[in-house]
C-alpha cells in the first residue's frame, strides 16, 4: 500500500521515536516521542522519497484525565507524491512545552502561536510566542477541557 | 459710471450665483446620479418636498441643512486657527478664479459697452496659476493642523502632489501662450472666433496634458491620493466634519468648474459656436433691433459656454467614476518623467511652427 | 549626501491601520512602522472577530456545528458547510448518494464563484474602480439569489447536512441558474474589460507582493494565492473528494505570484467554476440525496410522524446527537482562499471532541510581514485584498 511508505521509513530510520502507529480510514498517524520532533519533522520535510513541503496544521488536543495530557498534532502535505501524514507528540501538563518547527516551516509561526494561545504550550525557540486570536491580559488557555464555558474575563482597560 | 457699476454688480452676482446656487449643489446631485447611472444603481431619490423628488434633486437642500446643523468638530491636539482657516484657504480661490474666465464677448447695450468677464485682468492665465496654487495651502494646513497621521500623511502627498502639477500645469499652457501671444482671456478667446483656430487644433498635445494636470491638480480620482480612502482613510480631511467637510468638498467642485471654463476658454473657442463669428450671430438677430440683437446674441454666447463647460463637467465626472486610483509614487512618476517632457517638447514643436 | 541626512532629525512614524480602517475588511490590525511612504515593518494584529468557535463546537452536538460553519467564511457558507459534512462522513465513514454529491458540487462552485466575485468587486474598489465593484456585486448578487431559491437563506446558508441536505434542488433550479450564468458572463466581460487591461491598474497590483513557488509553500499558502505562483495545487485535483473527478476543468496558474496573478488567477476560476456548474447539471442523475441510516440522518417527516422506529431514531440524533466512532480524521477541501481542512476527534459520544479548522487565510495573512516590508504603504491596499483575509475564518 502506497500510503504507508512514510510509516514503513519512519519507523526504519527512528526505530526508538515511534511510539505508535495507525491508518485510521486512510489517515497515516504516528506519535513521536516530543524530544524528537525537530528531527522527525527535518527528515519528513527532506527526505527524498518523502518531501513533505506544506505544513497545513499545528493543533492540540486536551485528553484530560490521560498522561500526556496534551498531544500536539501537525498536518503534513506533500506536493511530489500527493501524500497526507499526521505526526503526534504527547506533552504532559507538567513539562508543558515542545520544540517549535518554526526552523523547518514558516508557516507553523502562527499556527504554534494559536496552540500556545488555546492550550497554553509553550514552543521552545518560537520567534514571537504571544497570544494571537486572544488579547494580551487573558487569563487562562480557552480550548482546555478544564476551562469552564461561562467563564467571565476581568476587564483589561485602554492598553496605553 | 452708474452703468458700470450695475454691470460688474450683476457679473458678479451671475457667476457666484451660476457656481455657489447652481454647480456646487447640480454638481453633488450631477456626481450622484451619473455614478449611478453609470454603475446600475439608481442613485439618490428619497428626499421629497411634498411628494415631489425631482430625480432627487431636493438631496442637495437636504445635504445643506444637514451640513449647516451638524456640529462642529475640531480634534484634542488640533491647531485651532488652522484647522478653521484651511477649508477657507482651499474653497476661496476656487471662486475668485472664475472672475477672470470669461463667458462670453464684448457687446454694445443701450450705448454701454458689456464685457462677459467680471475682472478682465492683462495677466488673467497667471492669476488663474497664482491663486489655485493657494489652494495647495489648504490642503496642507488642514492636513497638518487636525493632529492625525493620516492627515499628515495625505496632508504631504497633497503638498507634492499639486506643486509637481502646478510647475507642469504651467508648461502645458505655454504652447498656447505661444500660439495666441496673450495673457489675456479675453483676447484668447477673441481669436478663436475662426473655428479653426480653436485652441484644440492649434495644440491637441497641449489639451491632453493640461486636462490631465488639471484633474491632477485637483486631486479627483484618478488623482486622488492625497484622499484616498482606502489607503490612507480621508486623507487631510479625515478629521473635518459639518460645514468646513463642504467647503472642501465645494472647494474640490468648483474648481472642476474652473477647470472646465479654463479647457473651454483656451482650447474649445470660449463663447463662439463653431462656424459662426460674432458678426454673424448678430445680423442672425437683427429683426429684434440693435439692442436686441446684442442681448440675443448674448444670450446665445452665454448658454454656448456654459454647454461646453458643462460638458467637460460631464467629462470629468466620466474619468472619475471609470478609472482607479494611481499609487502616490506613480503619480508623481507620471508627472515628471512624462508630463513634463511631453510639455516642453510641445513647447519646442509649437516654437519651429508658429515662430518662425 | 550622508552629511545632509545626518543632521536630519528624523524618526520613523509608527501608525495603527485598523481595526477600523477602511482597507481592514474583516477587521485587523496592521501596526506599521513607516519611513515616509515606506512600510520599514509591519505586524498583522487578528482574533478580532474571535468568537470561540472550537470551543462552542465542542460544547454543542456534530449536526449542530454546521450553522457555526456558515460563519467561517461568510463569503462562500456553502464549502464550509460542504468541508465539513464531507469530515463528519469520513470520520463516520459512509459514502453519500450519488445525486447529493452532485448538489453538493452545484453548492460549492455557486459559493467559489461568489467569494471570488466579492474579492475582485472588493479589490477594484479600494483601488478606486468603484463602477468594477458594483457589476460584480450585481453579479454576486444574483447568484445569492440562486442560493436563496436553493436553501432559504442568502449568507448563512446552513443547506448541507451530514450524509445528505436540507432539501433537494427546487424546481426549475437548472434552467434559473443558466438564465442567471448568462448575466455574470457578461458582467464577467465587462469588468474584464474594466481591468485587465487597464494601465493604472496593471501598474497597481502588478509585480507587487510577488512570492516565489518555494517560499509561499513554505509559508504554507494555498488556494488561487499558491497558484499564482506557479503551483498547480488544487485539492480537487490532487485528492478528487464528491465527483470533481468526473469534472472537465483546468487549475489557471500565474507565473510570478504577484498580486495581478492572483487576480488574472481568480478571473479565470470564476469561468472554470461556471463551466463546472453546467456539467454538473449535464450530469445529475435522479435519485435520493440522503444516506438511508437513520442512526445518523434524519428520516422524512412523513416517517418520523407515522413511524414508531422512525420517531425513535429521530429523537435519539436530536436530543443525544449522532454518534461516530471514536477516532480522528483530517479532511479538506479546496475552500475559495485555499485549503480547508477539518481536523476532528470524537471520543464516541454524541458531541464533537475536538475540532480543528484550518482556515486558508491565516498562513496567506501571516505572510503579510513578509511581502510587505519595503513596499509602499498604499501597496497594502491590494496585496491585503488579494490575500483574501476574511475574518470569520481567521479568528474564528
Amino acid at each position: 500500500m502506497e500510503a504507508s511508505v512514510t510509516l514503513k521509513k519512519l519507523k526504519e530510520r527512528f526505530p526508538g521515536s515511534i511510539l505508535e502507529t495507525h491508518s485510521h480510514r486512510g489517515d497515516d498517524t504516528a506519535v513521536v516521542k516530543k524530544e524528537d520532533i525537530l528531527k522527525i519533522c527535518t527528515f519528513l520535510r527532506d527526505d527524498e522519497s518523502l518531501l513533505y513541503n506544506f505544513m497545513m496544521d499545528v493543533t492540540a488536543v486536551d485528553y484530560i484525565g490521560k498522561e500526556p495530557r496534551f498531544e500536539v498534532v501537525y498536518h503534513l502535505y506533500s506536493l511530489r507524491y500527493n501524500r497526507r501524514f499526521r505526526v503526534k507528540a504527547g506533552v504532559p501538563e507538567s513539562d508543558c512545552s515542545i520544540d517549535s518547527i518554526v526552523s523547518i516551516w514558516v508557516s507553523a509561526n502562527w499556527f504554534e502561536r494559536e496552540a500556545f494561545d488555546m492550550y497554553g504550550i509553550q514552543f521552545k525557540g518560537h520567534p514571537e510566542l504571544r497570544r494571537i486570536l486572544l488579547y494580551e491580559g487573558f487569563e487562562g488557555h480557552p480550548l482546555r477541557k478544564d476551562y469552564p464555558i461561562k467563564k467571565r474575563q476581568p476587564l483589561i482597560g485602554p492598553m496605553n | 459710471m452708474l452703468a458700470d457699476m450695475i454691470e460688474s454688480i450683476a457679473k458678479i452676482l451671475f457667476i457666484f450665483g451660476m457656481n455657489i446656487g447652481f454647480f456646487a449643489p447640480v454638481l453633488g446631485w450631477v456626481e450622484r446620479k451619473q455614478s449611478a447611472v453609470m454603475q446600475d444603481r439608481i442613485g439618490a431619490n428619497r428626499a421629497d418636498i411634498f411628494g415631489f423628488t425631482v430625480i432627487g434633486l431636493f438631496h442637495s437642500i437636504a445635504d445643506a441643512i444637514k451640513v449647516l446643523t451638524k456640529e462642529d468638530f475640531i480634534p484634542t491636539g488640533a491647531n485651532k486657527f488652522f484647522h478653521t482657516a484651511a477649508p477657507f484657504i482651499s474653497l476661496v480661490p476656487a471662486i475668485v478664479t472664475f472672475c477672470v474666465i470669461p463667458f462670453g464677448g464684448r457687446y454694445t447695450l443701450f450705448g454701454h459697452d458689456v464685457n462677459l468677464v467680471i475682472s478682465d485682468l492683462d495677466v488673467g492665465l497667471l492669476f488663474i496659476f497664482a491663486f489655485s496654487s493657494l489652494a495647495t495651502y489648504g490642503a496642507v494646513l488642514g492636513g497638518w493642523s487636525s493632529n492625525n497621521n493620516w492627515s499628515l500623511i495625505g496632508g504631504l502627498r497633497a503638498s507634492a502632489q499639486m506643486l509637481s502639477y502646478e510647475v507642469a500645469m504651467g508648461l502645458t499652457i505655454i504652447g498656447v501662450l505661444m500660439v495666441y501671444g496673450s495673457l489675456k482671456l479675453t483676447e484668447i478667446g477673441v481669436m478663436q472666433e475662426n473655428f479653426f483656430r480653436w485652441g484644440i487644433f492649434m495644440q491637441p498635445l497641449g489639451f491632453v496634458l493640461f486636462l490631465t494636470c488639471a484633474i491632477a491638480e485637483n486631486k479627483r480620482a484618478p488623482f486622488d491620493v492625497p484622499e484616498a480612502e482606502s489607503e490612507i482613510v480621508a486623507g487631510y480631511f479625515t478629521e473635518y466634519s459639518g460645514m468646513k467637510f463642504v467647503m472642501f468638498w465645494m472647494g474640490e467642485f468648483l474648481e472642476i468648474v474652473t477647470i472646465s471654463g479654463i479647457v473651454t476658454t483656451l482650447f474649445f473657442g470660449a463663447w463662439h459656436l463653431p462656424f459662426i463669428t460674432d458678426q454673424m450671430l448678430l445680423s442672425f438677430f437683427q429683426f429684434a433691433g440693435s439692442n436686441g440683437a446684442s442681448i440675443l446674441a448674448m444670450l446665445v454666447n452665454i448658454a454656448t459656454f456654459f454647454i461646453k463647460v458643462i460638458f467637460f463637467i460631464w467629462m470629468q465626472m466620466t474619468i472619475r467614476w471609470t478609472l482607479p486610483r494611481f499609487r502616490y509614487d506613480q503619480v508623481m512618476k507620471l508627472c515628471w518623467k512624462m508630463i513634463l517632457p511631453l510639455s516642453l517638447i510641445n513647447i519646442f514643436i509649437t516654437g519651429l511652427v508658429f515662430l518662425r | 549626501m550622508s552629511d545632509i541626512t545626518k543632521d536630519f532629525n528624523t524618526e520613523h512614524m509608527v501608525i495603527n491601520m485598523g481595526p477600523s480602517h477602511p482597507v481592514t475588511h474583516g477587521t485587523v490590525k496592521f501596526l506599521t512602522t513607516l519611513d515616509g511612504e515606506t512600510i520599514v515593518d509591519l505586524k498583522v494584529d487578528i482574533g478580532y472577530l474571535h468568537r470561540g468557535f472550537e470551543k462552542m463546537c465542542e460544547n454543542g452536538t456534530w449536526q449542530q456545528v454546521i450553522p457555526y460553519t456558515d460563519r467561517l467564511n461568510y463569503v462562500s457558507p456553502l464549502i464550509n458547510n460542504v468541508g465539513y459534512a464531507l469530515a463528519v462522513e469520513k470520520l463516520i465513514g459512509i459514502d453519500v448518494p450519488e445525486r447529493c454529491k452532485y448538489i453538493r458540487v452545484i453548492a460549492s462552485e455557486l459559493s467559489r464563484i461568489c467569494d471570488h466575485l466579492t474579492n475582485i468587486a472588493a479589490g477594484g474598489l479600494e483601488l478606486g474602480a468603484f463602477s468594477a465593484f458594483l457589476y460584480f456585486v450585481e453579479a454576486r448578487d444574483i447568484i445569492w439569489d440562486l442560493i436563496e431559491m436553493l436553501c432559504g437563506a442568502r449568507v448563512t446558508a446552513n443547506y448541507v447536512r451530514i450524509g445528505g441536505l436540507k432539501n433537494d434542488l427546487p424546481d426549475n433550479f437548472k434552467e434559473k441558474t443558466l438564465e442567471v450564468f448568462k448575466k455574470v458572463r457578461s458582467l464577467w466581460a465587462d469588468v474584464d474589460k474594466l481591468l485587465t487591461k487597464n494601465r493604472i491598474f496593471i501598474d497597481r497590483v502588478k509585480d507587487i507582493a510577488a512570492m516565489p513557488p518555494d517560499e509561499a509553500i513554505a509559508y504554507g499558502f494555498t488556494g488561487p494565492c499558491l497558484r499564482s505562483c506557479g503551483v498547480p495545487y488544487d485539492v480537487r485535483k490532487a485528492q478528487p473528494y464528491l465527483v470533481y473527478d468526473r469534472m472537465d476543468f483546468e487549475i489557471p496558474i500565474g507565473e510570478t505570484g504577484d498580486n495581478f496573478d492572483r487576480y488574472l488567477v481568480r478571473m479565470e476560476e470564476i469561468t472554470q467554476s461556471l463551466s463546472i456548474v453546467e456539467q454538473a447539471f449535464d450530469q445529475i442523475p435522479p435519485g435520493p440525496i440522503n444516506v438511508d441510516m437513520p442512526q445518523y440522518r434524519w428520516q422524512s417527516k412523513d416517517d418520523v410522524y407515522n413511524r414508531i422506529d422512525s420517531l425513535i431514531f429521530h429523537f435519539k440524533t436530536v436530543i443525544e446527537g449522532i454518534k461516530p466512532p471514536p477516532g480522528e480524521i483530517y479532511s479538506a477541501v479546496e475552500g475559495a482562499n485555499g485549503e480547508l481542512g477539518f481536523y476532528l476527534v470524537s471520543d464516541g459520544s454524541g458531541k464533537p471532541y475536538k475540532i480543528k479548522v484550518r482556515p486558508p487565510c491565516f498562513a496567506l495573512t501571516a505572510a503579510m510581514p513578509r511581502m510587505m516590508k519595503g513596499r509602499f504603504i498604499a501597496d497594502i491596499v491590494p496585496t491585503f485584498d488579494m490575500i483574501n483575509m476574511i475574518g470569520g475564518e481567521c479568528d474564528r
